[in-house]
């Protein structure tokens, strides 16, 4: 009887199913009618922007990037000045984003370990401290935060006559902190050759003592000695090639502090700005990933005989790296994108010296394209980088 | 079926969107009822909103201006605050119909731009502010100076300029904003401010002490500011031009705000002919306009002279001589062609 049945609907259905109820086809063809207007809207906003430009009468092309500038800019990783071209100022202004953004990146990395730690600790005191830390912080907005050290903290310092002597003849005023600026003599560049070499070789030494321990089981103090290699080659180098090193120290001129090298207060406002909001939102994050390695783990590590530091060392980060680093990114990420408000207070990252060149040359959709285009980049390099990391990290399940 | 319906619309729709924003600006002005208006997003003396929020300035008067001549009624104007930054998309995209931000006429500006630029409504050259406690007497004693200065100004290019042709260092503090760059000088993080002299004086008023600063005599650069319209609209780059030149004639001929009135029946044919009562004139018409446009212009804001010293004259806070802006016939630079 269900035989019968069975066998009579199976015609039935396959002789009365129009294309319109069969779901792969159906499915098919609301990807084509999404992709259809996607590549409608591109193309209609492209138009747009090409008949208004007609309209409107303005060059276009990217023809004005190797135009001279006219400006000058303050902060320059790379020689820089009024003569140069339009590409070289926006270059500049990149790699001052990166500057930030690197230097950001690895602060927020250690004070949130640190916060985030902290906020475990069995010490009330510590812990909630790191309490507050984190909830002020995550709490402001990162532009307040910018202006409260450009404005609130670094402004009241002194005026350059007034500059605040520190040792090494390091003045403090509120043009930034001026140092005396090492001068490098002939033979200098064997030093960073040596620091590389110095590197490599700490790898090297590292590999081996692994093996040697796994053949064996004796311990060497590996870091200890990695790091005598790492600093003391250098040195080693230096000293070898009769101390190549003069320094131009800062004198004081009729407005400023004249010579030596500078580190502009707008600088160090994004900086510290960026580097402590971001710490708030990383040092919740390490937390989370610490909470989220099983309690059984400790235990177990504990009943095997292991330290406590070295249960954390070798249980639980490894295993709270796996949670931690996929948010990390993000928090990466959004300090990178945040360097941009660095505008509010002149300090000429990309977004800075890249809206001067488009207001200098009124090239606003080639400019814009060109910032999109960098920040893109940048985002999608962190990305990569952080998702090899993560693929380096993850549980390999078997 | 569904698929090229649906594609159609999109595409009528967006496409649509693209090409209402050509039609002529005139008929745009007179549709919306107003004229858009692009003014500083505050510069004492030239566009600055009060306490109740009606904007008052050099510049706002030559919106209302063109208002008046637009629609015989100075009110009919809505401002929008452009930064320098901010200012030339602004026109660009259609914004605003017109820009009256002190904004220096330049070659690039006129051509890469897509703008124009006709006349001169202020004389301007870029000076140097620094604190009297500095005792610097001239520009050329600045090497190794902290300089603030916004950013995307021809200021910004005069002053890198300067600097090079007279050897001298700086070192350049660059805001978007103007207020981010008085809080800068205010606060000592530069030891010299540079802007217009306009602007200098303008801002020197809005310090704690303005008596504790001093303008440098030297003016580094020529800066004529005048209003911006989109190129290839003649008709409407005719008006704001010729809205301008009405204030000039107007204070040539000594009409005034008050006896603007009394002058329309004045023998005068010349005078006659420019408040639109000669018998047959079509010289308002042919502007698109009314025959009593510049009459309602200098109802609705008075004659050159009157809107420079009631905003930034000698009886204003910034008691700005007349100088260059003075009338031609008076050794000025201020002239009108012909209204005939």
């Amino acid at each position: 009887m269900t035989d019968h049945a069975l066998n009579q609907a199976a015609p039935r259905a396959s002789k009365k199913a129009s294309p319109l109820y069969d779901p792969k086809v159906r499915s098919i063809f609301f990807q084509i009618l999404t992709a259809v207007i996607v590549v409608l809207v591109v193309w209609a906003i492209y138009n747009n922007v090409a008949a208004n430009l007609a309209r409107s009468n303005t060059a276009s092309g990217y023809g004005f990037l190797r135009g001279r500038s006219g400006f000058d800019i303050g902060q320059s990783l790379i020689a820089y000045t009024s003569d140069s071209t339009y590409g070289r100022a926006i270059l500049v202004g990149f790699l001052n984003t990166l500057l930030i953004a690197v230097t950001g990146i690895i602060t927020a990395t250690i004070v949130g370990f640190i916060i985030g730690i902290g906020r475990l600790s069995h010490n009330w005191l510590i812990a909630k401290l790191c309490t507050v830390y984190v909830e002020v912080f995550r709490n402001i907005p990162p532009l307040l935060v910018i202006f409260f050290w450009y404005s609130g903290v670094l402004a009241i310092l002194p005026q350059p006559r007034d500059a605040i002597v520190l040792p090494l003849s390091t003045f403090l005023s509120n043009r930034g902190l001026t140092f005396p600026y090492p001068v490098w003599g002939e033979g200098a560049a064997a030093i960073p050759v040596a620091f590389i070499v110095g590197i490599i070789a700490a790898i090297a030494f590292g590999i081996w003592t692994k093996k040697r321990q796994m053949a064996t089981g004796k311990q060497l103090p590996t870091g200890w000695i990695a790091a005598a290699i790492i600093i003391g080659l250098p040195i080693i180098t230096f000293l070898v090639m009769g101390a190549p090193l003069t320094f131009d120290y800062p004198v004081e001129g009729r407005f400023n502090l004249s010579g030596g090298g500078t580190i502009r207060p707008e600088f160090v406002a994004l900086y510290l700005a960026l580097s402590l909001y971001t710490a708030a939102f990383i040092a919740e994050i390490i937390r989370a990933g610490i909470k989220g390695v099983g309690k059984g783990q400790t235990e177990a590590a504990s009943a095997l005989g292991l330290q406590p530091a070295k249960t954390t060392q070798l249980v639980v980060v490894p295993q709270a790296f796996r949670i931690i680093i996929p948010p990390l990114t993000s928090q990466y990420l959004n300090l990178t994108k945040n360097s941009s408000l660095g505008v509010a207070i002149g300090f000429p990252e990309l977004f800075s010296t890249g809206s001067t060149s488009l207001n200098q040359t009124g090239q606003a959709v080639e400019m814009i394209s060109i910032m999109l285009t960098i920040y893109l980049s940048i985002s999608i390099a962190t990305s990569l980088f952080m998702n090899w990391f993560n693929a380096k990290m993850a549980l390999v399940e078997r | 079926m569904k698929k090229t319906l649906l594609s159609a619309a999109i595409g009528a729709a967006v496409f649509g969107l693209g090409t209402a924003a050509s039609a002529a600006t005139l008929d745009d002005v007179k549709a919306k009822g107003f004229v858009q208006c692009g003014v500083n997003t505050g510069l004492a003396g030239f566009a600055q909103p009060d306490s109740s929020g009606n904007w008052t300035g050099f510049d706002v008067d030559y919106c209302k201006a063109i208002a008046a001549a637009v629609f015989g009624d100075a009110t009919k104007v809505r401002y929008t605050p452009t930064t320098a930054q901010s200012r030339f998309t602004a026109l660009q995209s259609g914004e605003v119909d017109v820009l009256v931000r002190n904004t220096t006429w330049t070659i690039s500006r006129d051509t890469a731009l897509g703008f124009n630029f006709r006349y001169v409504n202020y004389y301007d050259g870029q000076g140097f502010m620094v604190p009297k406690s500095l005792n610097v007497k001239s520009a050329l004693e600045l090497s190794g100076a902290a300089v603030c200065v916004q950013s995307g100004t021809t200021t910004e290019l005069n002053l890198a300029d300067y600097f090079r042709a007279n050897n001298l260092q700086y070192n350049p503090v660059v805001f978007e904003k103007l207020e981010e760059v008085n809080a800068a000088y205010q606060a000592g993080r530069c030891d010299v401010y540079t802007t217009d002299q306009s602007g200098l004086y303008s801002t020197r008023l809005a310090l704690s002490n303005p008596d504790d600063h001093m303008i440098l005599p030297e003016i580094i650069s020529k800066e004529p500011l005048a209003p911006a319209v989109r190129q290839g609209d003649d008709k409407w780059f005719d008006i704001v031009t010729w809205a301008g030149y009405a204030l000039v004639q107007a204070e040539e001929f000594g009409i005034t705000q008050a006896n603007v009135d009394e002058m329309k029946n004045s023998t005068n044919p010349d005078i006659k002919r420019f408040l639109g009562a000669e018998a047959d004139t079509k010289i308002g018409t042919d502007l698109g306009l009314t025959n009593d446009w510049a009459y309602n212009i200098v109802k609705g804001v008075g004659n050159y002279g009157e809107v420079f010293e009631r905003n930034i004259g000698a009886n204003t806070p910034l008691k700005i001589e007349r100088g260059l802006n003075a009338l031609w016939t008076k050794g000025g630079l201020q002239y009108a062609p012909p209204i005939r």
